[in-house]
């Protein structure tokens, strides 16, 4: 099919081909055409900050900046509204599915980019592709189903036997949901990011330093620890950074299982409160509370903040890195 | 002899080990994707039913009575479609821009950060937004707003992708058509679609199979009703808040038809995907390797 195309628009190209000027011009026409479209994006990302900001101004009015992130209190009825607790349950569950996907993705990358066949690489490419391409959702339904009760009936168990004494393994709630099951949750979306930016990373490492360490008698490890990842070691934290900023936002999946109760979480196994929950929970509803909706803008607002530093910067080293090769 | 014994220091068995972890990772890694499938699996298959994919809900629905998610799998069809649709109109040319235009010049690599920046925004952010943006416009949680809150969800993801493989076609190409006399549009009208066409196609089916499983950016801006939308101003379900909102049932009926409709998305993302990969392998033999 491809190839009849072919001719007929070759042979329809020789029989009518414009004019050079007028064919100048609309390669000028499309130069600014495209560069208008191309605005969009650029644009997006100041709309979408300034209309936060506006929405969420009456709230930042009112209340100094102090009060609205290091409040403890929320009760919009009241016109309290604390958002310490949402902020540090956001940063539990993410420091938490962080820190459990980190070692397995780096030692997955390493081995992918480093040891493995190319038969190894093909088969674990489209695992990594159907764990991105699985929707959030399901991810909840997933650990509702699984690591609520696995964290309720095993881990919990055995953390009460065994490190009940240090503060931030302490069993205080039965259920199971809670910031490490969020964790868990985060942690194996996030992974297939992780992965395969490490992975990108380490492939920019020039073949040459390789062969130069193996040939005078480095074992692979050996010249992976000492020759490999000093080289990218930037970038590898940079994906690190990446990967968590993906987890600050995770709203549905996080919400399903993390419990949604607004304490102050100081063990792995309370519950939490994170602010893409906050928001998605009350967002839309009860907007006859004054000043709620503005709050909930100005919890967005403060996510959106933080994400962006994290994005602007792990994308910054990761373009020098990606780059170079 | 001193030479055999080398064979055994420390280092190697240092290596033997991380090698072995190295592959328990990658073994964590592959079993937790069996095991989420596995579940969903499990627990969606015994409620999966014709009647599920191909009925609305009927009267008393929620309370475990008779009906199905026809409306959510068409209104998530609908939302996916024309999301994607609208994404594609304005990720096509700015991808063909950043080749044929900008290359790697300064700008091209500030509209690429900023699109990273822009696939970085989570998608609870970009619906808040669109609903304050519709509350200012005096807009209703309807069809068309959902449709545009996912095009700003896909826009970078499709972007990035076809931005992506359209760097790596080779430039000899490009080179090849401008000595022959081509503007710039041409090449990239011409050539650089037809060359890049799978990769293309396979962005935008990823941001198709992203945008359909997304709940957090239609949460508000896209609501949620029994019907099937007919005009683009109706509000309409959707796929994942289908099974978010079943799943938040205290009836154990309608518990179970939310663990169903999880695999009916788990099914339509996995055939999106792989559909995805069949097609850009099969329309690959048609490029100039």
């Amino acid at each position: 099919m491809s190839e009849i195309e072919f001719t007929q628009i070759k042979t329809e190209g020789r029989l009518s081909r414009p004019s050079t000027p007028s064919r100048a011009r609309t390669d000028r026409a499309a130069q600014r055409t495209f560069f208008i479209i191309t605005l969009v994006p650029v644009a997006l990302i100041i709309i979408v900050a300034a209309a936060l900001v506006v929405r969420s101004y009456p709230i930042l009015n009112s209340y100094s900046l102090s009060d609205l992130l290091l409040g403890e209190t929320w009760r919009p009825n009241n016109g309290e509204f604390g958002f310490r607790p949402f902020i540090l349950g956001t940063l539990w569950v993410t420091t938490v599915g962080v820190l459990l996907a980190v070692p397995p993705c780096l030692l997955v990358s390493i081995y992918l980019a480093e040891y493995a066949h190319n038969r190894t690489r093909t088969f674990a490419k489209p695992i990594l592709d159907v764990l991105a391409a699985i929707p959030p959702v399901v991810y909840g339904v997933w650990g509702l189903l699984s690591i609520v009760p696995f964290v309720d009936d095993v881990l919990a168990p055995l953390s009460d036997r065994w490190l009940g004494s240090i503060s931030i393994f302490a069993v205080t709630q039965p259920t199971g949901f809670g910031i490490l099951a969020g964790g868990i949750v985060l942690a194996v979306m996030i992974a297939p990011l992780i992965i395969s930016v490490i992975f990108e990373v380490l492939s920019t490492v020039p073949n040459d330093l390789r062969h130069a360490s193996l040939a005078v008698g480095a074992t692979k490890w050996q010249t992976i620890r000492t020759v490999v990842l000093p080289q990218v070691l930037p970038g590898i934290v940079a994906a690190i950074v990446l990967g968590a900023s993906r987890a600050l936002g995770e709203t549905i999946a996080v919400l399903m299982v993390v419990g949604n109760v607004p304490n102050i979480p100081t063990s792995v196994f309370d519950t939490a409160y994170p602010l893409p929950a906050l928001i998605a929970n009350n967002y839309g509803e009860m907007m006859s509370i004054p000043l709620y909706d503005a709050a909930l803008l100005g919890a967005a607002l403060v996510l959106l903040v933080v994400i962006l530093i994290f994005n602007i910067l792990s994308t910054l080293v990761l373009q020098r890195f990606l780059r170079r090769s | 002899m001193k030479f055999k014994k080398k064979h055994f220091e420390r280092r190697h068995i240092i290596e033997f080990s991380v090698k072995s972890i190295m592959r328990l990772a990658l073994f964590i890694v592959a079993g937790a994707l069996g095991l989420i499938l596995w579940t969903i699996i499990s627990r969606g298959l015994p409620s999966l039913s014709w009647e599920m994919v191909s009925q609305v809900p009927q009267g008393g629905y929620y309370m475990g009575k008779g009906g199905g998610i026809l409306n959510a799998i068409i209104g998530s069809a609908y939302l996916a479609t024309g999301g994607t649709i609208l994404a594609m109109l304005l990720s096509v040319p700015i991808a063909l821009y950043l080749k044929a235009y900008l290359g790697t010049s300064k700008w091209g690599e500030y509209v690429r950060l900023s699109l990273d920046v822009l696939w970085g925004i989570p998608s609870i952010v970009y619906g808040a937004f669109g609903f304050a943006l519709m509350i200012l416009l005096g807009m209703r949680a309807s069809l068309l707003a959902g449709i545009i809150v996912l095009a700003l969800v896909e826009l970078p993801i499709m972007t990035r992708a076809m931005d992506e493989v359209i760097r790596r076609m080779p430039v000899d190409l490009e080179h090849a058509a401008l000595a022959l006399g081509s503007t710039k549009f041409e090449v990239a009208i011409n050539i650089i679609t037809r060359q890049m066409l799978p990769g293309i196609i396979t962005a935008i089916l990823l941001a198709f199979g992203r945008g359909i499983g997304d709940a957090a950016s239609v949460l508000f801006t896209a609501g949620y009703t029994d019907r099937i939308p007919t005009s683009l101003m109706n509000p309409t379900a959707s796929l994942p808040l289908a099974v978010f909102f079943q799943l938040g049932s205290p009836y154990p009926e309608v518990r179970e038809r939310g663990y169903a409709a999880a695999l009916i998305l788990t099914i339509v993302v996995l055939l999106v995907s792989f559909g995805s990969r069949w097609l850009s392998a099969r329309l690959n033999r048609y490029t100039i390797k």
